[in-house]
């Protein structure tokens, strides 16, 4: 037993030292820094919304600039979305896909790092916008023709255009990988039916993201053209139509709200059964759901733009289907509650954030449909009541599974618990400070409010309520702050978490906390939807070696059939590999390069990537360094 | 528990009425308009739907969550039937409702292809409104008279980026997109001002591009037109000067006073200033006080407005004051 433990340790580990730190392809390093970066944005974006919220306690104030506001709000939204929501659900769909599903790394490592070090470079060359004080200013829709030359010289909406550009190719390889990952990697036994409900999220989002993304990029590379190199696209006086950008822009941002939803409702069917005791009720439906969704989700675009003047016919059209998205919803709703009703709830700190996530993504979902008729649509869209909504769906509907996702598995990560009482301060600040702040936002919009103003005027009904949401959101950042302490705490003098401290029912729990390098000493085969309720004696033939394939002979996992998880071959799997990084690198020339439109740096920058891909792809052996 | 979730629901209840009472709100659920009032209707129709549905769940949570269960007992039943009747079947029929209710005020709201009601050319700049009665020959900025009870047809347009036309009380909102000519009826059914805005992000002062729909009987509003399509009158004394002043500074390489020499269409038509409600927009109120501070110093109002700051002598200036502030 320890004998295999040994020889796989030599196999799976990595080199420890700086040199490893930028070589490294386990999914579990990588899925930690996805995380622990996204959180960092996490945290500068919402200081953004505390700017913001300050701004605004009062009228007629000017703690900030027009021009400055206008880049907050802008960066806000941007990191929220692109840097914080997406990424942070990949980094915990890399630490946890391969190891719900059994298998030892993702099906392509080598990918998966370059995937995070494009993340991490788009981040930083976005966030240094801000700090040039030359943010994007046009918010995250970033509408033409604003966003033109004409109205938006200067560099800050190409920081935008370069930068959406730049992370679509981390989303993207991320999504590829999660595909293959999960449809090929899965432990034998372990058919489409009895996957953990996190992986179909996982799976539909990446889905979504495939076939969503391109519109956005071919958005931006249009308006780069438009910006850089004087086409005329979206250019009304020379036959361009700003409408264009509108429609590609929002195939791409409806369908954008569910790929940051779905994971994280995927986490909430993956821990609320565990804390209720007994398996979820209608697992059919509610990854079929899943699945729905992420389809649905496509034809909707069309309620962002209900007031351009479109013809009646096809509002009508995108209404219904925009009033169909809420039943996928409604399913996996009504699911999670009949689940505690018929369970034996565990009032457990990731349980209270769950509970928390039902509460405020109920009304956001109950906003939504407001959405989808039309009159109400016309005369509410671009109002705070559309602020109050999308934040019901989007915190609500993610960050605080996220939260409760972090309190159920960082015991995993870390080996160590964190710490209870922290934990209730945490979720309590968090959740009334959310209400506070943002359930006042659907009145400032009846009251006719309209989005990204950076004052107003005295006496509209519109002070106190902006007054009392900027209070909530002191109250929201202490609550994040509790959780920061926490971790900090219990990472050190946490207690240890053992293997399976919430008595959970997947596989990651079946093996030690943090996992080893190899992940499972055998590879499991899987008998059930819940195999360690129903395999009891599973962790231990884990260790010992019985479970499935030992694969101790090389760098190497299990490939199964699609469908049915048959064992199809042993794949041999790649090393440390520093190409990853150095391919990257030259990505973050190349956009730079761009951005100030020195082609003879780009094209410096072309040679670096050229250099990595051909050493990427020449070297196929167990360590490929420089 | 049931006890405070009741007094909470009373507060939020009172928390949406009371501001309704406020008369400077521009609040949509405080509707002067048909189609405002009809929006209002389907509002609350949704509204008493979406709290119906948030007690059903919050209170099959609550008991989830408080109900006793006995120490060894085995809960029976897949709970699927419970999920496709609440998650599917009921959701179905709520929705489908909705959908026709919301189409049927679509159908009310929209515009008709041929009427002969009164025509307003709404365009849109950053950051002011500009607007036109091409049957009257008036044009004015930042105020919109209306005669009360009647649809009045507007054609919304932008001289740059987009904009939304919104005045929340009225009617729904429309955006005015570069290339199109987007149409919409509003209509006030009692005299009054009532605030719109901006509502699509235009750049740095879409916060200060509001403005003013005035709504007043027919034969007053009659009355106005007539007034502001008569060009400037001869001007004596102080105004006369002033008028110099105007004609010979940079204000005539943006405004237009008909009947002088001054016709430049890229800010604001000045010829009935003097008897508009607020400057720049509706950021302040019409008062000489104002006036001079908006004359010397836009920037620091407004910043980031095409409106250059005028170096003028304080005799000038008192001069230009006078003349603009007498363009009734």
């Amino acid at each position: 037993m320890a004998a295999i433990a040994e020889r796989l340790t030599s196999i799976w580990e990595e080199t420890p030292g700086l040199a490893s730190w930028l070589t490294t392809v386990d999914h579990k390093r990588i899925g930690k820094r996805y995380i622990a970066t996204a959180f960092v944005f996490f945290v500068l974006a919402g200081l953004e919304a505390m700017v913001i919220r300050v701004q605004l306690a009062r009228p007629d104030q000017a703690l900030v600039s027009p021009d400055a506001y206008n880049q907050l709000f802008t960066m806000h939204g941007i990191t929220m979305i692109f840097l914080f929501a997406t990424p942070i659900l990949s980094g915990f769909g890399n630490f946890f896909v391969p190891l719900m599903i059994g298998a030892r790394d993702m099906a392509f490592p080598r990918l998966n790092a370059f995937g995070y070090w494009v993340f991490l470079f788009a981040g930083l060359f976005m966030s240094f916008s801000l700090i040039i004080g030359k943010a994007p200013t046009d918010g995250w829709f970033n509408y033409v023709p604003f966003a033109l030359t004409h109205y938006s010289p200067g560099l800050n909406i190409d920081f935008y255009g370069l930068g959406i550009i730049f992370i679509g190719i981390s989303s993207t390889t991320g999504a590829i990988n999660f595909i293959v990952t999960i449809f090929k990697m899965r432990a034998p036994g372990m058919s489409i039916n009895r996957m953990p409900l996190f992986v179909w999220a996982v799976l539909s989002t990446a889905f979504a993201i495939v076939f969503a993304l391109p519109s956005l990029t071919v958005a931006n590379v249009l308006l780069e053209l438009d910006r850089k190199a004087g086409f005329h696209f979206y250019d009304v006086s020379h036959g361009g139509d700003p409408i264009l950008w509108q429609h590609l822009f929002w195939i791409f941002g409806h369908p954008d709200v569910y790929i940051i939803v779905l994971p994280a409702l995927g986490m909430v069917s993956t821990i609320l059964p565990v804390f209720s005791r007994r398996p979820i009720v209608a697992y059919p439906y509610v990854a079929l759901s899943t699945v729905a969704v992420g389809i649905v989700g496509f034809g909707v675009w069309v309620h962002h733009m209900f007031a351009t003047g479109l013809p009646q016919l096809s509002m009508t059209f995108f209404s219904a289907a925009s009033m169909m998205v809420v039943i996928p919803s409604g399913i996996q709703m009504f699911a999670w509650v009949i689940t505690i009703i018929k369970g034996r709830p565990v009032y457990t700190v990731p349980f209270l954030f769950i509970i928390g996530f039902i509460v405020t993504f109920l009304i956001g979902g109950l906003t939504g449909p407001m959405f989808a008729a039309v009159p109400f649509d016309q005369q509410i869209t671009d109002s705070y009541f559309v602020v109050a909504h999308f934040h019901y769906v989007l915190f609500g509907g993610a960050v605080f599974p996220i939260f409760g996702a972090l309190y159920y598995w960082l015991p995993k990560m870390t080996g160590r618990l964190m710490n209870e009482r922290l934990g209730k301060l945490s979720f309590w600040l968090i959740f009334i400070g959310f209400q506070v702040t943002f359930f006042p936002m659907h009145i400032m919009g009846l009251l006719g409010m309209p989005r990204r103003i950076y004052t107003y005027q005295a006496g509209l009904g519109w002070d106190v309520w902006n007054m009392i949401s900027s209070i909530g959101s002191f109250i929201l950042a202490a609550g994040v702050l509790a959780f920061i302490v926490d971790y900090f705490f219990s990472v050190r003098r946490g207690r240890p978490a053992g293997d399976n401290p919430w008595a959970a029912d997947t596989l990651e729990w079946a093996i030690s906390s943090p996992p080893p390098a190899y992940n499972f000493e055998s590879i499991p085969h899987v008998r059930s939807r819940e195999p360690l309720w129903e395999q009891p004696g599973l962790p231990e033939e884990i260790r010992r070696g019985t479970a499935g394939p030992v694969l101790d002979e090389g760098h190497a996992t299990v490939a199964t059939s699609v469908l049915d998880a048959d064992t199809e071959e042993i794949l041999e799997m790649p090393g440390e590999s520093s190409w990853p990084v150095v391919t990257a690198l030259g990505m973050l020339v190349v956009f730079s390069a761009l951005l100030v439109s020195h082609l003879a740096l780009a094209a410096v920058g072309l040679l670096i990537m050229a250099w990595g891909i051909a050493g990427w792809l020449w070297n196929t052996g167990d360590v490929t360094t420089l | 528990m049931r006890h405070l979730r009741a007094r909470v629901w009373f507060l939020i209840t009172v928390a949406f009425l009371l501001p309704a009472c406020s008369s400077a709100s521009p609040s949509a659920l405080r509707p002067r308009g048909p189609a405002a009032q009809r929006i209002d209707g389907l509002w609350w129709f949704m509204f008493w739907i979406a709290l119906g549905v948030f007690c059903v769940v919050i209170g099959m949570l609550l008991f989830g969550m408080l109900r006793r269960r006995k120490p060894d007992s085995v809960e029976r039943g897949s709970g699927e039937t419970a999920v496709v009747l609440l998650g599917i079947v009921a959701p179905v029929i709520i929705l489908v409702t909705l959908f026709v209710v919301s189409i049927h005020d679509l159908n009310a709201l929209s515009a008709p292809a041929k009427t002969n009601a009164l025509t307003v050319n709404v365009i849109g700049h950053d950051w002011w409104w500009e607007v036109r009665y091409p049957q009257q020959h008036v044009v004015t900025a930042n105020e919109i008279h209306i005669p009360t009870g009647k649809p009045v047809l507007l054609h919304l347009s932008t001289g740059d980026v987009i904009h939304s036309f919104w005045v929340p009380q009225l009617s729904e909102k429309t955006d005015m997109i570069p290339g199109k000519i987007n149409r919409m009826l509003i209509q006030a059914d009692h005299p009054g001002v009532y605030r719109g805005q901006c509502a699509e992000f235009c750049g740095l002062e879409h916060a200060r591009m509001s403005f003013l729909v005035i709504a007043e009987a027919p034969a007053q509003f009659d009355a106005w037109t007539a007034a502001e399509s008569q060009p400037l009158a001869a001007t004596t004394g102080a105004a006369a000067r002033g008028e110099k002043v105007f004609l010979h500074s940079t204000c005539v390489s943006c405004h237009a006073i008909q009947g002088t020499s001054a016709s430049a269409t890229d800010g604001p038509d000045l010829t009935h200033f003097g008897s508009r409600r607020t400057i720049a927009a509706n950021t302040l109120p019409n008062t000489r006080g104002n006036l001079a501070a908006w004359i010397e110093d836009p920037q620091g109002i407004k910043p980031g407005a095409d409106m250059p700051p005028a170096v003028l002598e304080p005799s000038q200036l008192q001069a230009l004051l006078t003349f603009v502030e007498g363009l009734k």
